[in-house]
This record gives C-alpha cells, structure tokens and sequence, in this order.
C-alpha cells in the first residue's frame, strides 16, 4: 500500500513491517500487513473492537511473547534488524519502544521512583542527574505542577488522568524511540483526554508515537498517519487527512461516515 | 472484504426506533417478588444464627481464659522458670524464652522458601507439570495432621541424633509453615493485575525485576499478611513439638538441647493433679491465645494499606 506523504515529512521510516502475520493459538489475527512508520510521526491505528489494531501494536515491542500461544511470522524492520527474530533480546527492544496502556498502571512506589524505575534498568545516574531526568520527564508529560511536591507520595495516590500521564512520564523517562500508546485515554474523563492528546501532539518533535485508539476523532485530531484496519486486514493506510477525507476504499469511508453522521 | 451491513448504512436516529412501550406496574409480578423476598429472609436468618453459634463458642472460650487464666499473668509468670509440683513462685520464663526461639527461627526459615516457592509457582511455573505437582503436594502438606509431621522429624532427626531439640522443634514447625507461606504467596501474587507486570516489561524490565520489585511489591501486604498467619498457626501447635523439642524445666538458650515451649508445658501441666501447675497451664494457654489474637489483629491492621490498581 503507497503512501502519500506530504512534502515536509520525507523522514525516514522507523519501523517497516512486512508481512506480519499473527496468531492466537489457531486463530490467524493478523493478515499479511505491510506498514511503514515514520520517524518523529504520530501514527493511529483505528478500526472497530477486534480488528486487530492492538494485536499490532503489542507485536512492535514483543509484548505478545510473555503469552506462550501467542506467534507473530513475517519481519518488523527496527534499525536494520528483525525485531521478530528469536534472537533479539527483548529487554533491550522494550527499553527502546516503550509502551503506554489503556488503564493507568503506577507502580507500587512512590511517584519519584515510578520514573526513575525504568531509568535506573539501563542507565547509572548520580543523584542530582536523576533528579533532572525525573523532573524533566514530569515536565514532558504535563504534570509536574501537579506532583511536584509530593514527589515522596505514592503513585496510586494520583486520580485516574493523573496516574496516566505519570505512565506516559515514565515510558518518555527511559528516553525510547518510539512510543506507542494502547487507547491511552480511554478509561480518562474528557479533561485529562485532552492534557494527553496535547501531550501526545508534542511528543512527536522527539519521539516516534503509534496510538491504538477507538475514538476516530482523537485519531483525526493527533495522528499524522493513519491505518483503518478490520478484521485483521489492513484496508487502508495513508495520511490522515486523505483517510478521513478522500478514502480511497468504500469500507472506510463506510466506517468513518457511519460514526460521524 | 465484507462489512456488516449495519455499518454501510448510516445510523439510524434512535428516536426512529421502534421500541415498545410497556407499563411498569404490569410487568411486575407481586408473588415472585413475594418469594424473592421470603428466599431473602430466610437466607438472612439462616447466616445470621450461624454467626451467632460461631461467636458464642468464641466468647466463651476467651470468657473461659480470662476467668481462669488471667489470675495467674503476674510478673513471676514472665521472670521464673517452671516450678515443681506445690512449689510457689513458679512461671513460665523458660517456657515463653524457648518458644519464642523456636518460632522466630522458624519464621527466618519458612519466610524465604516459602515466598521464592510462591513467586516461582506464580510467575515462572504456572502451569508446568512440575509447579502442578508442586501445588498439589503442597495442598498436601497443608492439611496434613500435625501430629504426622512430629512423628516425621523425630524419625528422621530426632532418632538419628539421639537427644531432642529446639533445631528439630523449629524443624517441624517449619514443614507446617511453609505450606501456609507457599499459598498465600501464590495466592496474593496471582491477584496482581497483567497489566502491572506488562507495564514494567513495557520499560524493558527483565522477569526477576519485575517479579520483586514490582509484582511481590505490590502484594507485600498480603505475603506479609500471610507469613503472620502462618506464624500464629505454628506458635499454637502441640503435637510436632511434643516429639522433637520435648521440653526442659530450665532455662536454655541451646538449640541443640531439649527446649522448652509454651504449648507442650501447657499440654504436661494442665493433664497434672497439681494446682499451681494447672493454673500455670491456664495463664499459659491464654499468654499463647493473646499473642496469636495480637499476632492477627496486627497483621490485618498494619499491612492494610491500599491494595494496587
């Protein structure tokens, strides 16, 4: 499937998958998808429940492989190396393509340390060096007005939009280079929604973002790029504004329509 | 490549639905709702006075205690060792000395094997032939008759050894321990949501990581919980120590050497025709029921923080 892409975004494609097959046990959940994503792009997956559009975004980091039954054949190019092969190591792939979920996950420890968690696996920092990763990765993620006082207090102290924003803080906190974001905001109330759409808008100048979301509105609101896929097809995938304006296949625009009007 | 139908026409405004209307008052059967009712009751009635006959038998055993054991708790009863028969003076120092020895080595032996048996079974095994084999022994073992246990231990360490022990004491209360350790681990980590261990291998946490630092942090509560409760299950038994630690009319602090323990003093005096004895029995038993009751109470307070996500 060719892209289109617009002139100022001849970047270079960070992940290619080609023919990605995947299969729970028997059942063949993803058929035969080619898909480029592109450096410091934000990309959506949409599509209805089922489709498959989490089933691929949990592939880009392995995270299906802790589910023995779970197989994904064909090749996720990632700096020039297989991602799929047996060889890869998947702590260090996961440390370099971090993931957000849909329901807000803190760590049983206090807020400081659910940041400096993932950055102590790989990184030795001195004191003040974490205390500047810490507080720049609350920046980023828009909370840091909030926390910063009770950095002491525990993570599951924060309400339900506030612990997200802590996660996406603690996935920008090991410095990945793609962030990929699992319906990031569908357990938020429409205030957070918005902190995390903006955040995720702003993500993009140094990070690669691919967001599953059901929310075709969001999609259209953050994404550069986006993939309608069903029923483990990929139907359509390019620029989102020709996605949602000028689909070129009828079931996506049938999709669209039928949710918008 | 098919779409439903559903999805090719645009959505049809719900006031265009054809939904019947229906009154509320006919629909709503009176007798059923009779009977739901009467089920209630009789539900309610029936766990009630099961409470009820679980409390009393409760009460009256801790009625009972105090009654008859409270006279006894004197500052003797801490301070001195066990007297002889019609002797005055006599306590429980030696007894409480020796059973405090053998149940906190028990609990520094049982705690680590049988937390690593509850990760292993939880977070790596599951459902391996060998972590199922593993658990249903284990089930086993919980429920194997402690006296069974004595009989073990002094067969195998006892005999061999030739003399009775605190080490073989704290041996056979360790086997009844971890079985309860084991379990509870098992059980509080298995309540830890996926999405907490997929979010710390989402940072490229590797499996130990993210089985300590996160996963039995999470449930330390509960492990904790559950080594308490293991500890006052094992400080009250008597039968293992009857044939391994035996007892001591002295004080001894040498694990090697017969020891004694609160329970079996009380099991040898409480059976005796002395008076001073049966009433240190007594002041005993309710010394041993009141740590237990703190030991619990203890546990389901302090460690009652907020359960994760």
């Amino acid at each position: 499937m060719q892209t289109t892409a617009s002139p100022e975004v001849l970047s270079q494609n960070v992940l290619e998958i080609r023919n990605l097959n995947f299969y729970y046990g028997s059942f063949h959940s993803l058929k035969n998808i080619n898909l480029d994503i592109k450096e410091n792009s934000v990309t959506a997956f949409i599509g209805p429940s089922g489709c498959g559009k989490s089933t691929l975004l949990r592939t880009l980091n392995r995270m299906y492989d802790l589910y023995p039954g779970q197989r994904a054949e064909g090749e996720i190019m990632f700096n020039g190396k297989n991602i799929l092969d047996a060889k890869q190591d998947l702590n260090l792939l996961r440390a370099r393509i971090g993931m957000v979920f849909q329901k807000p996950t803190p760590f049983p420890m206090s807020i400081y340390d659910n940041i400096a968690f993932g950055v102590r696996l790989y990184e030795d920092l001195s004191r003040s060096e974490m205390d500047d990763r810490v507080e720049w990765a609350l920046q980023k993620a828009a909370i840091w007005n909030e926390v910063k006082d009770k950095l002491g207090q525990s993570g599951l102290s924060l309400s339900g939009g506030q612990q997200q924003r802590l996660c996406i803080a603690r996935g920008i906190a090991v410095k990945p280079a793609i962030l990929l974001l699992d319906e990031p905001t569908s357990a938020l109330d429409p205030i957070s929604t918005g902190k995390v759409e903006e955040l995720v808008s702003t993500l993009k100048s140094e990070y690669t973002v691919v967001i599953v979301t059901h929310n075709m509105q969001q999609a259209a609101r953050v994404s550069d790029y986006t993939a309608y896929m069903y029923l483990g097809d990929l139907v359509e995938f390019g620029d989102t504004e020709q996605v949602f304006f000028k689909p070129k296949r009828k079931e996506t625009e049938d999709y669209i329509t039928g949710r918008f009007g | 490549m098919n779409v439903p139908s559903t999805m090719t026409s645009t959505s049809s405004h719900p006031s265009q639905l054809n939904i019947p209307k229906m009154q509320a008052q006919e629909t709503i059967n009176m007798s059923l709702y009779a009977s739901r009712k009467r089920t209630n009751l009789i539900g309610l009635f029936l766990s009630m006075s099961a409470m009820t006959i679980g409390l009393t038998f409760l009460l009256w055993i801790l009625a009972i205690l105090f009654f008859k054991g409270f006279s006894a708790f004197s500052l003797d009863l801490f301070l001195n060792k066990t007297p002889g028969p019609d002797s005055e003076n006599g306590g429980l120092g030696n007894a409480i000395v020796g059973s405090l020895m053998i149940v906190v080595s028990c609990t520094l032996i049982s705690t680590p094997i049988g937390v690593m048996a509850g990760i292993y079974l939880s977070e790596y095994g599951q459902k391996s032939k060998f972590s199922e084999v593993t658990r249903f022994l284990n089930d086993i073992m919980l429920s194997a008759p402690s006296i069974v246990i004595g009989l073990f231990v002094y067969a195998l360490v006892v005999v061999n050894v030739k003399h009775f022990s605190g080490w073989a004491g704290t041996l056979a209360l360790t086997l009844i321990a971890i079985p309860v350790v084991v379990r509870t681990t098992e059980n509080m980590l298995s309540l830890v949501p996926v999405s907490l261990r997929e979010a710390a291998f989402a940072l490229g946490a590797p499996k130990w990581k993210v089985s300590l630092s996160i996963v039995l942090k999470a449930a330390k509560s509960g492990v904790m919980t559950g080594v308490l409760l293991a500890l006052a299950r094992v400080s009250g038994e008597t039968a293992p120590l009857l044939f391994t630690a035996l007892n001591n009319p002295f004080f001894s602090f040498d694990m090697n050497a017969p020891m004694a323990n609160l329970p079996v003093v009380i099991f040898q005096f409480a059976m005796s025709p002395y008076q001073n004895w049966v009433d240190l029995a007594w002041g005993g038993a309710l010394l041993i029921t009141l740590s237990v009751l703190g030991l619990n109470i203890f546990a389901r307070t302090f460690f009652r923080e907020k359960v994760s996500v």
